[in-house]
């Protein structure tokens, strides 16, 4: 339907303009207006030019603004408040800019259009005036690129010592969520151990492994330090959390890290928003193959005492498959036993 | 006078002329050696490969406005890629992606637009009868053609062409597992671009060094036209960049065919380990960029140097700060080579190395401010005449500004953590990088259709083109800024499935309308270009009244440009509307000893010098005839 429509469409405009051309051909031999240095066209399009500046502002304004809340994403962690205002004073430096730019671009055909009695102004430079709006430039930039640097070099810094570790491994095409348990270790991992009990290729000879668990949600504290280790197993993936104003790319053979502090919990910002179905998304953004849209894992931000109470609930890996262990040495055995045992 | 003065000489040297050349349909329209030839060979290739390219992208967008549209009518020619329920395939759905992108960059954008008006411009607008190598642009043009039915052919293969994203980042464009584009279509794609790098390299040596060497008498590099200053830097950047790629791509080969490790480590796929170890994906990542960034200048400065040489034009003035305007091409040349990592913030490489790229990035921002400034300044005062290349031009600028203020904010590493791979860099690449070049290259073909087919193209055709294909790219491309601040990812099929990007189907809607509006707007610009190139109106000589070089040339320039002698160069490419003269524009030929009534100072003095020049030329010329008789 849609098809017919358009092939409707288009054959109707190309009609019209076949129309539209040869007549004006006519009229124009006729009015010899192709002799001319500039036709009536030109006041036409130097009218358009003025249309256009008015237009296209107004559509921007009014859409910019009436879309505010919806384009504007929630905002769920504390560095994100930081690169949030960055974003904004940006926008208004180059806001400020763009309007003045396109005020001038669009005014001055208008105002200068051809006219027969005219003459342009011979004004090849100006040394003062190139100067000025070389510094300008220069200074502004510098002052935006500060800001960048100072927020960048806080984002990037180690993560605080006591930041609660989860590991995120991009395959195609989903994300397998992997904690450390009680010794906030993650276990060693080798992509050679990799089976399907063992979508991580945990190392369970390293002792670190015998309490690391997994989980279908990222369930972090809020208020607290979290550091997301992330790594892939096939081919590139990027973690995006939208929310917490996070990315960092997956990449096969090379570990990477993002630490973060959520301040608002799920429940939170649910109220916030007035949307009880709303849930903090992990989605991935580098393109990995033909399921690359549908990468997703939820983010449940809880209070920290819930936090808690939700970590001792939860089974290591051995302890909900003990086979994973049957064929270790002694030594690591015995241990794993105990911690099965524990569980018990 | 120097018009007058070489044309008394044309007989004698036309007759000379004439026995060198007899061609033939296959010497002159096809293994030519005639820059001009090539360059419309050029030309037609790109406007052929800019259909293609267009046509994939309004077929994802279908898919992405539209997303429970019945896609069966295009099973035809489509195929298996259309799913039993008339849906378009996943797979395929980044195959398309990936190829619009490889193939406007490259074939149109670089190709199209460098490869048409280098090779046309440079030797008519220096005073060369041809390239310094005719046969190596001929090479040139044919490798590119080789490499395009090669891509072309990749469309039609069983398990579809490169779909990897037109930066074919490995593991996925390495393993044949991860997705089926990466098979043979993979393969057809690296030879087509090897084929490619070798046509831009032969190319590009050709434009150096006829600029260098062929530059005409009295044409000094501070008298080049702009646009021959940017293809000689568009040449010179490519020059250095291009075999980055090209040993990227190589090694991506050996990774592919010869089990090497240069970018795969510790992969499990398939239900099994690969013995892959100690490569680096992000190591392609900083060989691609090297060239990819690069990349962006190539395409954009020849549609820089075209606007300048156009809005000059058309504003009947000088363009404003002539040498400001070389030096940022310069600045902008060197910059290019130096902020390739912008492309990388979160590709997990050392943040500290992230912190330089961002200082090194935004101050590639200063001379492109200043190119912009000097836009506006040259329209400024002017006496503006809205030919059809003209209003391209103007729009070019906007777009070079509304895409250039929204890299501030990408190439900030801080903002870019968010936006990164989200549909605001699509906005901000397509606005500056895609419509500023192919702006760019449609003002090109508008400006100087009457010296490539002697004939002009109709104006208002061209007005209504215009304003449809302005308005058109604003329409689908700043409601993608909204769509990125909001978070949607890139090359998603959908985004239903999450919560944060289950919305806009209405904005998405109006953006793929609005792309199919455009798209076929640019139906009018094809009738237009072949319609004209037979049945359009006769140009005169000089149709825009420039002062550069080429429309001293006969209406139909033959293989060697000029009948007679080559035209001597007294004056810099814009004296237009000079105070005292009595026409608002002096072509370079004339020299300032003819013209003392607008002479500035500095140039009463020249006058002496040049008068001595005309007289050694007179009594070098009277001996050499007198010797041909």
């Amino acid at each position: 339907m849609y098809g017919f429509l358009i092939a409707v469409g288009v054959l109707l405009l190309l009609s019209i303009i076949w129309m539209v051309y040869r007549i004006q051909t006519l009229v124009s031999v006729v009015k010899g207006s192709d002799k001319k240095v500039a036709s009536g066209s030109n006041k036409v399009n130097a009218i358009m030019f003025l249309l256009f500046l008015i237009g296209g502002g107004a559509l921007m304004f009014w859409y910019s603004i009436k879309e505010f809340d919806n384009y504007n994403p929630p905002l769920a962690s504390e560095h994100g408040a930081v690169t949030d205002q960055l974003f904004w004073i940006t926008m208004a430096v180059t806001g400020f800019i763009f309007i003045v730019t396109h005020i001038l671009l669009f005014w001055f055909p208008y105002k200068y259009r051809y006219q027969e009695n005219k003459q342009a102004a011979f004004y090849p430079d100006n040394n003062k005036l190139e100067v000025i709006w070389t510094v300008v430039p220069a200074i502004v930039l510098a002052l935006l690129v500060i800001g960048g640097w100072r927020a960048w070099s806080d984002i990037t810094r180690p993560a605080p010592e006591n930041a609660h570790i989860v590991e995120l491994m991009g395959y195609q095409f989903a994300w397998e969520v992997r904690y450390p348990g009680v010794d906030n270790v993650l276990g060693a991992n080798d992509f050679r151990l990799t089976t399907a009990s063992n979508v991580s290729g945990v190392d369970f000879t390293d002792k670190n492994a015998l309490d690391d668990f997994s989980s279908p949600v990222v369930v972090i504290p809020k208020g607290e330090p979290v550091l997301f280790r992330i790594r892939a197993r096939d081919v590139l993936h990027s973690v995006f959390a939208p929310h917490m104003r996070l990315k960092m790319d997956a990449v096969p053979g090379m570990p990477t890290k993002f630490w973060f502090v959520a301040n608002k919990t799920t429940e939170e910002m649910r109220a916030e928003l007035n949307d009880p179905e709303f849930e903090f998304e992990i989605a991935c953004t580098e393109i990995c193959g033909r399921g690359h849209f549908s990468m997703k894992r939820v983010i449940n931000v809880v209070e920290p005492a819930e936090y808690r109470k939700w970590l001792a609930e939860q089974r290591p890996y051995i302890v909900i498959n003990p086979a994973l262990v049957e064929n270790l040495p002694a030594d690591v055995k015995e241990l794993a036993d105990i911690t099965i045992s524990e569980y018990k | 006078m120097a018009t007058a003065h070489t044309a008394s000489h044309s007989a004698t040297a036309h007759d000379h002329h004439e026995h060198e050349h007899h061609d033939n349909f296959i010497t002159k329209y096809i293994f030519t050696q005639d820059h001009k030839m090539i360059g419309k060979q050029f030309l037609i290739t790109g406007i052929f490969w800019a259909i293609i390219g267009g046509l994939l992208s309004v077929i994802f967008r279908l898919q992405l406005g539209f997303p429970d549209m019945q896609l069966e009518f295009l099973k035809p020619i489509l195929g298996g890629w259309i799913t039993a329920e008339g849906k378009l395939d996943p797979d395929f759905y980044l195959a398309l992606v990936t190829m619009h992108g490889t193939i406007m960059v490259f074939f149109v954008l670089t190709a199209g637009l460098s490869g048409t008006f280098s090779n046309f411009l440079i030797p008519l607008q220096i005073g060369a009868r041809d390239m310094a190598s005719g046969f190596m642009n001929m090479l040139s043009y044919w490798f590119f053609f080789l490499s395009s039915v090669i891509m072309f052919v990749s469309l039609f293969i069983e398990t579809g062409p490169a779909a990897g994203g037109w930066v074919v980042y490995p593991p996925l464009s390495a393993l044949e597992q991860a997705i089926p584009g990466s098979g043979l279509g993979m393969t057809l794609w690296l030879i087509a671009m090897t084929c490619f790098i070798a046509s831009s390299l032969l190319g590009g040596i050709n434009y150096i060094t006829t600029v260098i060497n062929l530059r005409t008498k009295g044409m000094s590099f501070s008298r080049l036209p702009l646009t021959i200053w940017a293809f000689f830097l568009t040449a010179v950047i490519g020059l250095l960049s291009f075999p980055v790629l090209f040993s990227a791509a190589l090694l991506l080969v050996f990774d592919r065919s010869f089990g090497t490790s240069f970018y795969l480590s510790d992969i499990y796929i398939g239900g099994e380990p690969l013995p892959n170890t100690g490569g680096s994906p992000v190591l392609y990542q900083h060989l691609f960029w090297f060239l990819g960034h690069p990349e962006v200048y190539i395409v954009l400065l020849p549609a820089l140097g075209i606007t300048s040489e156009i809005i000059a034009t058309n504003s009947r003035k000088p363009i404003f700060g002539y040498k400001a305007m070389v030096i940022s091409m310069l600045g902008i040349t060197i910059l290019s080579f130096i902020v390739w990592a912008h492309h990388m913030f979160v590709s997990g490489m050392n943040p500290f190395l992230g912190s330089i790229f961002m200082f090194l990035t935004l101050i590639i921002a200063i001379p492109s401010a200043v190119k912009v400034f000097n836009y506006l300044t040259t329209l400024w005062r002017g006496n503006l005449i809205f030919t059809p290349g003209m209003l391209f031009s103007i729009g070019l600028v906007s777009f070079f500004i509304s895409g250039g203020l929204t890299g501030i904010f990408l190439g900030n590493s801080a903002i870019d953590i968010q936006l990164h791979d989200t549909y605001f860099v699509v906005a901000h690449f397509h606005l500056v990088m895609g419509s500023a070049s192919f702006f760019g290259l449609m003002a090109g073909v508008y400006h100087w259709f009457p010296k490539m087919f002697g004939r002009m193209m109709d104006a208002r055709l061209g007005y209504v083109h215009f304003w449809l294909t302005f308005i058109g790219v604003y329409m689908v491309f700043f409601p993608m800024h909204y769509i990125g601040i909001a978070g949607f990812p890139r090359r998603y099929y959908t985004w239903t499935n999450f919560e944060f990007s289950n919305m806009y189907t209405d904005l998405n809607m109006f953006v793929s309308a609005a792309a199919i509006v455009t798209f076929a707007a640019q139906l009018i610009f094809l009738f237009n270009f072949f319609y004209s190139m037979y049945r359009g109106r006769v140009a005169s000589l000089n149709p825009w009244r420039s002062n550069t070089l080429e429309w001293t040339t006969p209406l139909h320039p033959g293989h060697g440009n000029w009948p007679g002698e080559i035209p001597a160069v007294y004056r810099w490419p814009y004296d237009y509307s000079k105070p005292g003269a009595p026409e608002d524009f002096i072509p370079q030929t004339v020299p300032l000893s003819a013209t003392p009534e607008s002479n500035l100072p500095h140039e009463q003095e020249l006058v002496k010098l040049e008068k001595a020049i005309i007289a050694d030329e007179e009594t070098l010329l009277v001996a050499n005839e007198s010797k041909a008789s």
